[in-house]
């Protein structure tokens, strides 16, 4: 019993991180349409871009961390400019391909700057585990799930009460109509990549101090896809709901194929079966829009 | 004095189809100026001209200009045009459906100071009573006359000079209708906003207009003072529905009225 209250909590730590993601994916899609290949790798570079002011430039860790923030913001907004911004106006399918040319550069850069050596992140929250209903949980996965929660609370809000969040809602809606508002609509996209990019970059530090990190990590995006189908492409609730129910179900489904059937390995498919039976049962996920025909 | 002046205006979509052939009107400050015309004469983009919402369906402005208080607006994007002071209700009313009443309000104040919120809401509220009893209601929910109602609502929260209204009477049924003119000289009386009204109910329009403008084909064919305009027999014929007796015509077909006018004027 322990054994899965353990999955679980460790489940529901990396779900948080992948909701942080899924959150980054649905607010570019909400306000562009466009669905984005490069999620993880936004993650990637976050996680490199803490790991090198921290253990190459030696900066205090928190310093480091508001850092990788405001470079998050800048990378976002370069991305918009330089990559997205000349589509306007393409077919989706161009704009698709193109992201997922940024998902290689991006990935390539980090290659070559960094190799594709694990990296670890030093040591910034004791060692000491809490107990948790019995089950010891490291300081660190607390941590993780409380920013990730507080990083949501914020976004909810921002999206519910702040004016720029309304009127991101608005062009999601119609951007036309948006545009008749006197919303720019251009610095909404560009807003929307500067999101992604910072929620990414905070999954990404997380998963740094939890696990290291390596070239491999953009392919966390891949995990993004099940979380997000799962709760309706545009939906932020169904991202953050998606995002933890992919993490408890491969956490749990791994640890029992292990445990019953000896079966390893089990986690990376474990996520896309799931899905595919739920799409089955509710083909726009829990919370996403159906597509209404209207004349 | 004239809050707004069209010049010569040629606007062509997808870079090959001329849709407005050189279409030049002007909107008096503090009147209301009736835009009329058949459907696809082009008034609809006339609006998105002057409002440069054109850009977003690949339209654009190949010739003349578009003046407020004599300052040229035409090239600007949308959202400088709104700064500047113009704000157009869309065909259709586009309110979004899945925000509620309050936040599409909120919307239409996107371009003004925070300080005027409150103010501005409960002004709209003024007017429009149902709309604050709905009002953390989601817009989708509402009848298309309240739908109308907040669409307006929401250009109020702008507090622009013109306010270009595309066929606010569209799909409503006849007793909203009439509300809906009541309401616009009401904001037009009250407010002192100038407002651009297209219409295919050419009669409401013209009741409550000061001028009139009729359009055909990407051209002004007609233009005058709205009371003259409803006493004009080709005018009532072609666009207000009185029978003379004689088969179906096109204005162009009697282009004898505007040398008629000539004479008169
Ligand atoms: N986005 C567009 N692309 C191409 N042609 C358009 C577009 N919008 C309108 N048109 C054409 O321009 C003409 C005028 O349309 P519109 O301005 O909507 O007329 P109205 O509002 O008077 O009914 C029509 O022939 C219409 O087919
Ligand atoms: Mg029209």
């Amino acid at each position: 019993m322990e054994y899965y209250l353990q999955l679980v909590i460790n489940g529901l730590v990396v779900g948080s991180i992948y909701a942080l993601v899924a959150l980054g994916f649905v607010v570019i899609y909400k306000a562009t349409k466009v669905v984005n290949f490069a999620q993880g790798e936004l993650v990637m570079v976050g996680a490199y871009a803490c790991f090198s002011l921290t253990v190459e430039m030696q900066l205090p860790f928190l310093l480091s961390f508001l850092m990788t923030l405001g470079f998050s913001v800048v990378l976002g907004l370069a991305i918009e400019r330089l990559v997205l911004r000349p589509m306007i106006g393409e077919p989706i399918i161009s704009v698709v391909m193109v992201t997922i040319g940024l998902s290689s550069i991006l990935k390539s850069l980090v290659q070559m700057f960094w190799g594709t050596q694990i990296q670890v992140y030093p040591q910034v929250l004791p060692q000491e585990p809490y107990f948790v209903m019995g089950v010891p949980v490291a300081p660190v996965y607390i941590a993780a799930f409380v920013l990730s929660a507080l990083l949501f609370a914020i976004f909810s809000v921002f999206f519910k009460y702040s004016r720029l969040g309304v009127a991101m809602r608005a062009t999601a809606l119609d951007q036309c109509a948006a545009a008749s508002m006197g919303i720019g609509i251009k610095s909404i996209f560009a807003l929307s990549w500067c999101i992604a990019a910072v929620v990414s970059s905070v999954g990404g530090v997380i998963l740094g101090n939890i696990n290291g990190i390596n070239a491999q990590l953009g392919h966390l995006g891949l995990k993004v896809f099940p979380a997000v189908i799962l709760g309706g492409l545009d939906s932020l609730l169904g991202a953050a709901l998606g995002g933890i129910v992919i993490g408890v179900l491969e956490n749990v489904c791994d640890g029992a194929a292990k445990q019953l059937l000896g079966l390893g390995g089990f986690k990376e498919v474990a996520a896309f079966i799931v899905l595919v039976i739920i799409l089955m049962v509710k083909p726009y996920g829990f919370f996403g829009t159906k597509q209404i025909e209207r004349v | 004095m004239d809050m707004l002046r069209v010049e010569n205006l040629e606007v062509v979509y997808n870079e090959v189809v001329l849709v407005l052939k050189g279409l030049s009107l002007t909107a008096a400050a503090g009147q209301i100026t009736a835009l009329l015309g058949a459907n696809g004469a082009g008034k609809s983009t006339t609006l998105k001209a002057i409002s440069g919402l054109l850009a977003g369906e690949n339209g654009k402005i190949t010739e003349g200009a578009v003046l407020l208080e004599d300052r040229p607006v035409h090239g600007l994007p949308p959202d400088k045009i709104v700064r500047s002071g113009i704000f157009q209700v869309m065909e259709g009313r586009r309110v979004f459906e899945d925000l509620t009443v309050e936040e599409n309000l909120r919307c239409g104040a996107f371009t003004r100071p925070r300080a005027e919120l409150v103010p501005s809401l409960e002004r709209v509220y003024d007017y429009f009573p149902r709309l604050a009893e709905r009002r953390k209601q989601l817009a989708g929910f509402m009848s298309g006359g309240e739908q109308q109602m907040l669409a307006i609502g929401r250009a109020m929260m702008a507090r622009p000079k013109l306010l270009l209204l595309d066929e606010p009477s569209l799909g409503l049924a006849p007793l909203l209708v009439e509300d809906i003119f009541t309401i616009i000289k009401r904001l037009n009386a009250n407010e002192g906003v100038t407002i651009l009204l297209v219409e295919q109910n050419a009669r409401a329009a013209l009741n409550i207009a000061s001028h009139g403008y009729i359009m055909e084909n990407g051209r002004i064919v007609l233009e005058g003072e709205a009371q003259a305009m409803l006493q004009n027999p080709d005018v009532q014929e072609f666009y207000l529905g009185m029978s003379h007796g004689g088969e179906k015509k096109r204005y162009r077909d009697v282009k004898h009225y505007r040398r008629r006018k000539r004479w008169l004027g």
